[in-house]
């Protein structure tokens, strides 16, 4: 799948933004005055800035309140809903918090459970799509959530919550990307399955319907650079989660949760690049290619 | 709006003859002019007499080599549109209701004045079905001609899919696959009609009929090229005597 830095760019950010607001929302720091408002105001503009460029990729961003209609069957539209009720339960903890240095920790409650749900409603927008089967695996649920408890940890300066989160996430990320590479051949769907002549022998692509590039095999077919998946992950590995893991239990204070974040963050990116560039859809197989 | 209907008793479709279709393209032709004069946004072209052509298509062929166990390759041709899924993977992911499967007769369209398009039912197609116009910003897809199969204003012969009606090898069959007794029904039922890629559980309304067995010729023959060759020995009186009196200097 094209791994297009808007939506790299959003499942990151409103990833790290929501664990931050679950944290705060629990309770496990209660921040007052004006160390609440910059807190909750980085919570807030993260997951705004992710949901923003998330509207970057849509065909007609004008027409992005009917995304809210259809709950019902959609996740994508579960996402809208649920990240729009989040961020408006949570709406007057922060202003307690901020201006009166107490709020009903009920309410933060309730909208640190929806900021965690928003997060699992845009893992199965992935998760959901047998036609990836990479992603079709609980391993995509299991990632995002971890990533953004641990992120969220981070952002809100629980050093002893993330050096306990931050192992969690490297298997995590193991397990998707160790059983991942098993799922295509799992389903089982081959060129053979695709056009139906599996049956009557082997099948290669002769000629394909187009000479010029078209928006299948922009969108979904990308197989550039997956040459260097194993180094990626390798990186991605270190970044998020083995150096901010050192850098905690080595350094102590802020420059060392600094310098843990920023690590972490550009992990998380790389791996989330390669969560989209490694993923492999059904439609290739017609092209010939995966 | 998303939610899938109930199956509905009129299954309408397209029957595909793998056997039959030569790969001339005209089906592609005729279904993007079809789309592009009729119903919803024109399917655009970016580039088209550029170095990178791309455009938007609702119907592509492709073409394929199957080489049995035994005896030589066979090329078949193969068109692809929208298979008019029962259980569309398509529709339900659709955030804003703008993906939809018609109660009436299963059709699957997409309504573009709701669209925010997002691409996922694209993501969500396991057969490359749907492709997002770069200019309009909406989803494409095939609409089985809804604009053509119950217009009165065409005569009576033209009420069926531009793509079946073009077709000069009669390679694609339109009908309702609902109906047992119904023409296409008993196509699929006397040439073992497929479904593409059952694996994933969409099972699509259309049908492709697969081809049939080829005659005895099992290898290709040793040299193939030397057919080709025009040679010396296949020419006779006059051409003949000039060409081997021509060859000796
Ligand atoms: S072929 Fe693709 S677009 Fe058409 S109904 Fe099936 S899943 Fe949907
Ligand atoms: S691209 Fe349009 S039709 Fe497809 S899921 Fe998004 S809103 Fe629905
Ligand atoms: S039925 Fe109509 S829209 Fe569908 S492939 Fe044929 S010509 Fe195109």
């Amino acid at each position: 799948m094209h791994p297009a830095p808007s939506i790299i760019a959003f499942t990151t950010l409103s990833g790290l933004g929501l664990g931050l607001l679950a944290f705060l929302g629990f309770g496990v720091v209660v921040p007052r005055g004006l160390l609440a408002f910059l807190w909750f105001g980085l919570g807030y503009g993260l997951t705004l800035a992710g949901l923003a460029a998330s509207a970057l990729h849509l065909g007609h961003p004008e027409r992005a309140l009917r995304a809210f209609t259809q709950w019902s069957t959609s996740w994508l539209s579960r996402e809208a809903v649920l990240s729009a009720a989040a961020l408006l339960v949570m709406a007057p903890y922060a202003v307690g918090l901020v201006f009166w240095g107490h709020a009903l920790p009920g309410v933060g409650v309730v909208a640190a459970v929806l900021c965690l749900l928003t997060v699992l409603a845009t893992a199965m927008i992935y998760a959901q799509l047998r036609t990836v089967p990479r992603w079709n695996h609980w391993t995509t649920p299991l990632v995002f959530l971890t990533a953004a408890l641990t992120g969220g940890a981070l952002l809100s300066t629980q050093t002893l919550l993330a050096q306990m989160l931050l192992p969690w996430l490297a298997v995590a990320f193991a397990l998707h990307w160790m059983l991942g590479d098993r799922q295509f051949a799992r389903r089982g769907s081959t060129l053979g399955t695709a056009t139906g002549l599996g049956a009557l022998g082997s099948t290669r692509l002769l000629e394909p319907p187009h000479t010029g590039s078209n928006y299948l095999l922009k969108e979904m077919v990308y197989v550039v650079a997956r040459r260097h998946a194993l180094k990626l992950r390798a990186i991605a590995l270190v970044l998020a989660c083995i150096l901010p893991a050192l850098l905690l239990w080595t350094l102590p204070g802020w420059p060392a949760l600094t310098l843990a974040v920023i690590s972490h963050i550009l992990g998380l990116l790389t791996a989330r690049w390669l969560f989209f560039a490694e993923a492999e859809h059904t439609v290739g197989l017609y092209y010939g290619q995966r | 709006m998303t939610a899938l209907p109930p199956p509905s008793a009129v299954k309408l479709g397209l029957v595909i003859d793998l056997d039959t279709c030569v790969g001339c393209h005209a089906c592609v032709v005729s279904c993007k002019g079809w789309n592009t004069e009729n119903y919803g946004a024109p399917l655009s072209d970016t580039d088209a007499y550029g170095a990178d052509p791309s455009g938007t298509f609702l119907n592509r062929v492709h073409s394929y080599e199957v080489t049995p166990d035994l005896g030589a390759p066979v090329t078949v041709h193969f068109p692809k549109s929208c298979l008019h899924c029962e259980d569309a993977p398509c529709v339900p992911v659709c955030p804003t209701g703008a993906s939809y499967k018609r109660a009436e007769d299963g059709i699957v369209l997409v309504n573009e004045d709701a669209c925010i398009g997002c691409g996922l039912c694209a993501w969500a197609c396991p057969y490359g079905a749907r492709e997002l116009d770069a200019m309009a910003g909406v989803m494409k897809k095939c609409t089985l001609c809804v604009d053509r199969i119950y217009n009165d204003n065409l005569p009576e012969e033209d009420r069926e899919p531009a793509c079946v009606r073009t077709c000069p090898a009669g390679a694609r069959h339109f009908g309702d696959l609902g109906d047992p007794d119904s023409d296409v029904s008993q196509l699929v039922l006397a040439r073992g009609g497929m479904d593409l890629m059952p694996e994933l559980g969409t099972r699509p309304v259309n049908k492709y009929l697969p081809p049939r067995p080829r005659d005895t010729l099992q290898e290709p023959p040793a040299n193939l090229a030397a057919l080709c060759e025009p040679t010396p020995q296949a020419l006779t009186g006059f051409l003949g005597w000039v060409d081997r009196t021509l060859s000796r200097f």
